[in-house]
């Protein structure tokens, strides 16, 4: 895991979710419900925690003014194949409440207590041209002053999450909302 | 009736994903709101369990919340209901 280019937790030895249990503990996390997500929402939300500690303070803004704005390949694929291997039996009820790629985006804002607007899109590939305008337009039109945005993708054993943080008012250690900024992240972070 | 408690405990904790131990599930303690904090979902997962482990079906839904009061209570419903092999 990394942020801003530096290398925060690295374990190349155990598979997804052993590695997801293993930087909840690194980054000494209490949320006993991160053990009941799907890999999904373990991704967004263990990506989401490292992105807001230390540096950002989401308590300075309104809940209602930040929003998330995430998109990914294969939408809840991952979960949804692990659900129907369920439903073959007795379907699983907690396994079913994930079966959508929002969900992530709902427990983010639970765990921060966030109100703001929110998306999910899903696209083949990541759009960052896209993805700047949209979120942009929310700027614009003063619907958000803070927005979480990025890529949460998993299916199998495949795997990458890039989340970056946007504020309407740019602070001076931040970059430029361009889509070459973007694109720098995204591909900075070839997980 | 002990080994079934201890049994359902370890039943539970797997189901859902629970991080903690057996013994820090009382017999009596409530399992929903300020005891153990199971939600709506754990409910249903609970159903599930009784189904999978026990072939029990939860036949009247009014009585989930007797019956999932506590572990102790679900194994007094299954020691009632379980079917005689």
């Amino acid at each position: 895991m990394y942020k801003n280019g530096r290398s925060l937790f690295e374990n190349e030895k155990i598979e997804l979710p052993e590695f997801l249990i293993a930087a909840y503990n690194h980054f000494e996390i209490n949320y006993p419900k991160f053990y009941k997500m799907d890999i999904l929402s373990k991704l967004g939300v263990l990506a989401a925690d490292v992105l807001l500690k230390d540096d950002f303070k989401i308590e300075d803004y309104k809940a209602e003014d930040v929003g998330i704005v995430l998109s990914n390949a294969n939408a809840s694929l991952d979960t949804d194949i692990k659900y129907f291997e369920t439903v073959k039996g007795i379907a699983s009820p907690a396994l079913f409440v994930y079966t959508l790629p929002n969900i992530v985006i709902g427990e983010i804002s639970i765990r921060h207590r966030l109100k703001g607007e929110n998306a999910f899109f899903v696209a083949e590939k990541f759009d960052v041209d896209f993805i700047q305008q949209y979120v942009s337009n929310l700027f614009y039109n003063n619907v958000l002053q803070v927005c979480i945005c990025g890529w949460v993708e998993v299916l199998g054993d495949k795997y990458k999450t890039v989340l970056y943080l946007i504020e309407k008012n740019k602070n001076k250690k931040s970059l430029d909302f361009t889509k070459e900024n973007i694109n720098k992240i995204y591909e900075n972070n070839n997980g | 009736m002990d080994k079934l408690i201890n049994d359902l405990k370890v039943q539970i904790i797997a189901q859902l994903n629970l991080q903690i131990k057996p013994e820090d599930i009382g017999d009596d303690q409530p399992l929903f709101a300020d005891g153990l904090g199971l939600d709506s979902i754990d409910a249903l997962e609970l159903i599930v369990l009784l189904q999978q482990h026990y072939k029990i079906k939860l036949s009247n839904a009014e009585d989930g919340p007797k019956v999932f009061k506590s572990v102790k209570t679900m194994a007094d419903y299954i020691t009632a209901h379980q079917p005689k092999v």
